[in-house]
């Protein structure tokens, strides 16, 4: 008996490698996707509470979003470069009657109030995301991400990269879509 | 032509590999030993093929020879003859024939100077030498030659990735690649040894020196590695936990608790299976790290050659490869016999001790750097894993590892005592004391994690020393030497590691010319910016001047380069280096009132982490020197093989 458990420690290593075989070769299987679209589409918005991004601003918690109205939530960080070309754009939604949130990435508030004084302010609430855990838990893979969030706190559409003014049409219309 | 000699030298390689793997399996066999006799040369001339080979790559790169792909996507006639040469292996092509070469030119330097090992498992060995190239030879020919020829021949090159333009591409990818793919050598020598149920003190006395060797390299290779990311990458950091990173650090840390057991099995026949294990594990790690680098499995600053038809193909080697000496381990290690036993507290009890050590922290890195393989596999998550991870799981067993590492060479073997080693160690444990009175009286709050490697570091500099005590010091022999500078190497990295972390000052401002500002106990005034041109860059280069004290002050230059053949920047740092740190200036982007980002760091000790790493390779230095020399010595004295 105790020399057959002997002779199974000595395969134990050829099965850990094998395991590690099966795994890399579904992730060589798959195919490669630059894109990595969000699982959390369709889903309630992970449980969060941040800090305020910035000075002088309110911080975010998933519990704002739940209130009846439509909402975006803007993943951006100030050291992104893609992130100021979209600030336009985030204006533009803005002045249109959008109401967006943001989580600023990896951030910190200093930084954060420069950017929004050089690129402008389209943000009601901004949240401070320094471990990037509730970026993960949102399914976000990079800044810029731009979701849309219905009246119910459920994630309806995923944006992935900066909103380019040719965008815009499609993100009104997944906000009036969320209604 | 020369393409063509270099394509030519490497397919007449690859052939000889296969008549060698012929050669040797039918020599063990009893009716024809004669065969035997061919093995040693053929692997001879099969290293000297792969060199030839890589000579010609080496060549068409710095004649620019446009007509060969490799050379026009990583090359420009406008690089400095520097980057022509190291450019060669600065691809994926290029660094896999290098990676063969050190493969056959290790198998030929086996083939020539291996004259301890029992004939047979030699030529065991060789064959399983040839038949890892073979794979390795065929993924190179059909799936990434080198030296493809391109028609019609374009003007001029791509140019090589800025980042790869420095020193560090002449120095780091050699010394890791001869540590890497050095490690095959005991790869071989185990499955060499399982074939022929031939493991004991000899194998281990003669598979030690190789070991040593590829470890000594791998040490360099890291070191020098960590040194560049940080002066080039401008992030001001040491080490990332990058995937790849890991992918050389894990061949390491099996290649340490291997150098470790095969000296029980040298000196006092123990750990037959598990050494025979650690060689098998340690060039199997160097695999999984070429694959995990080729496949673009995992992305990595070092994932230069992302194609998941490469991938699958070394995936295919890795499966022969390690699947089939794990295989040959299930099968036939069951039945080589024990070593000897020893006490629990004893010097064999503490290299236990540092080999299961070194596997956890192995087995750390290894599920960290695999974990968001393993999870998007299995749930389709995508996540990633950072250093929170690696260090607060890593740092403590890598702490009391250091401890071990005091009390081992300070203990008999086969079995010692509790009390005297207590004396042993007292010296070392009142340093340790004096260090923690010190840091808390007179040094700022630190961390626990710092806290702990300084004041560790300073008993193990003590310890590590303590072996010499009572020696007459010349008549040490010179591995004795080599542990106690390996050791003492560790302490000074420590160092360097802990006083990094605990008491860098970071300042990052914008600031105009004229400028000054404190980092440290460094005033750095900003003095002036001007624009300056390089060989195939132009740059924004900044001076500024520092002082500290009363002392004469520093001129410091850093540049933001803008390469034009591929266009890149890069950020060139200043680092100036004094005896008790390093200052470290990055310049950063214009805004639009003038002002430049600048970043400075003021890092006291810096130094020692690479300074240590120097001496753990130092000291495996020596001890290969002490051993070779002391094998000589004896086997004269025998009238052997003069």
């Amino acid at each position: 008996m105790k020399l057959r458990t002997v002779r199974l420690v000595l395969w134990a290593p050829l099965i850990l490698f094998l395991i590690f075989v099966a795994t890399f070769a579904t992730g060589l299987i798959k195919p490669e996707s630059k894109i990595i679209p969000s699982k959390m589409v369709g889903k309630p918005l992970p449980q969060f509470a941040l800090p305020p991004g910035a000075p002088g601003i309110t911080g975010l918690s998933s519990a704002d979003f739940a209130q009846g109205e439509p909402r975006l939530l803007n993943v951006f960080a100030s050291w992104c470069v893609p992130c100021a070309a979209e600030a336009p754009q985030l204006t533009q939604l803005a002045e249109a009657g959008v109401k967006i949130d943001a989580i600023a990435i990896r951030d910190r508030p200093e930084d954060v109030a420069g950017f929004l004084q050089r690129w402008g302010n389209p943000y009601q609430r901004i949240g401070s995301d320094t471990q990037s855990s509730v970026q993960i838990a949102m399914g976000s893979a990079g800044v810029p991400e731009t979701f849309v969030v219905d009246g119910k706190g459920i994630i309806r559409h995923q944006h992935i990269g900066e909103i380019r003014p040719e965008d815009v049409p499609a993100i009104l219309a997944a906000v009036k879509g969320a209604r | 032509m020369i393409a063509e000699t270099g394509l030519a030298a490497l397919w007449l390689a690859a052939a000889l590999a296969g008549f060698q793997l012929l050669m040797a399996v039918l020599g063990l066999t009893p009716a024809r030993g004669g065969l035997m006799a061919a093995v040693r040369p053929v692997a001879v001339v099969q290293g000297v093929l792969t060199a030839i080979a890589f000579t010609c790559l080496i060549i068409v790169f710095v004649q620019v020879d446009l007509s060969v792909k490799l050379v026009v996507a990583n090359n420009h006639s406008a690089k400095p003859l520097l980057y022509r040469f190291a450019g060669a292996w600065g691809n994926h092509e290029g660094s896999m024939l290098m990676w063969v070469t050190i493969l056959g030119v290790a198998g030929a330097a086996v083939a020539l100077f291996e004259r301890k090992l029992n004939e047979r498992t030699l030529i065991a060995t060789l064959a399983a030498q040839a038949f890892i190239g073979l794979g390795f030879y065929a993924f190179l020919l059909f799936a990434s030659n080198p030296f493809e020829r391109v028609f019609p021949v374009p003007a001029e090159g791509n140019g090589l990735n800025p980042l790869l333009q420095d020193p560090g591409l002449a120095f780091h990818p050699p010394t890791l690649y001869l540590g890497y793919v050095g490690l095959s050598v005991a790869f071989s020598f185990a499955v060499g040894a399982l074939v022929t149920r031939d493991v004991g003190p000899a194998f281990a006395r003669a598979m030690r020196p190789w070991v040593l060797a590829a470890w000594i390299m791998l040490t360099l290779g890291i070191t020098a590695g960590s040194y560049w990311a940080y002066y080039e990458l401008g992030w001001g950091g040491w080490w990332f936990w990058d995937p790849v990173e890991n992918a050389s650090l894990m061949p390491w840390l099996a290649a340490t608790a291997l150098l470790h057991s095969v000296t029980v099995l040298a000196t006092r026949d123990g750990l037959r299976a598990w050494t025979v294990m650690l060689a098998v594990v340690a060039f199997s790690m160097s695999m999984v790290g070429t694959f995990l680098v080729r496949s673009g499995i995992l992305t990595s600053v070092h994932a230069f050659a992302v194609d998941p038809q490469r991938g699958a193909f070394i995936l295919g080697l890795l499966v022969l490869y390690i699947g089939g000496a794990l295989t040959l381990f299930g099968l036939r290690v069951g039945t080589v016999k024990e070593g000897s036993q020893f006490e629990a507290v004893s010097r064999e009890g503490a290299l236990v001790v540092n080999n299961l050590m070194l596997s956890a922290i192995l087995g750390v890195v290894l599920v960290g750097t695999l974990y968001p393989l393993m999870a998007e596999a299995m749930t389709g998550e995508k996540l990633s894993v950072g250093p929170p991870y690696f260090n607060s799981a890593a740092g403590p067993i890598a702490l009391l590892l250091v401890v071990v590492m005091a009390a081992g060479p300070l203990l008999r073997w086969r079995r010692d005592d509790w009390k005297p080693l207590v004396m042993r160690l007292a010296p070392a444990a009142l340093l340790t004391a004096l260090a923690l009175l010190a840091l808390s009286i007179f040094g700022p709050p630190i961390g626990i994690f710092p806290l702990l490697g300084l004041i560790l570091a300073a008993g193990v500099a003590v310890a590590s020393i303590a072996p010499l005590w009572k020696r007459n010091l010349r008549r040490t022999p010179l591995h004795i030497w080599g542990m106690v500078i390996a050791h003492l190497g560790v302490a000074v990295t420590l160092v360097g590691m802990a006083s990094e972390t605990a008491f860098t000052k970071e300042t990052l401002v914008a600031a105009r010319p004229g400028e000054t500002h404190d980092v440290g106990p460094w005033s750095v005034r900003f003095d002036r910016v001007d624009p300056v041109a390089g060989p195939n860059w132009t740059a924004i280069e900044a001076t500024l001047t520092a002082t500290r004290g009363t002392s004469a002050p520093k001129t410091l230059i850093t540049q933001a380069r803008m390469f034009y053949a591929p266009p890149t920047e890069t950020n060139e740092a200043s680092i100036t280096s004094v005896l008790d740190g390093q200052l470290y200036v990055v310049l950063g982007n214009a805004d639009d009132q003038g002002r430049w980002q600048l970043r400075l760091w003021w890092k006291p000790w810096v130094t020692l982490i690479w300074l240590g790493g120097g001496l753990i390779a130092l000291g495996g230095l020596l001890s290969l020197i002490g051993r070779v020399l002391r094998e000589r010595r004896s086997q004269r004295a025998e009238g052997y093989y003069i």
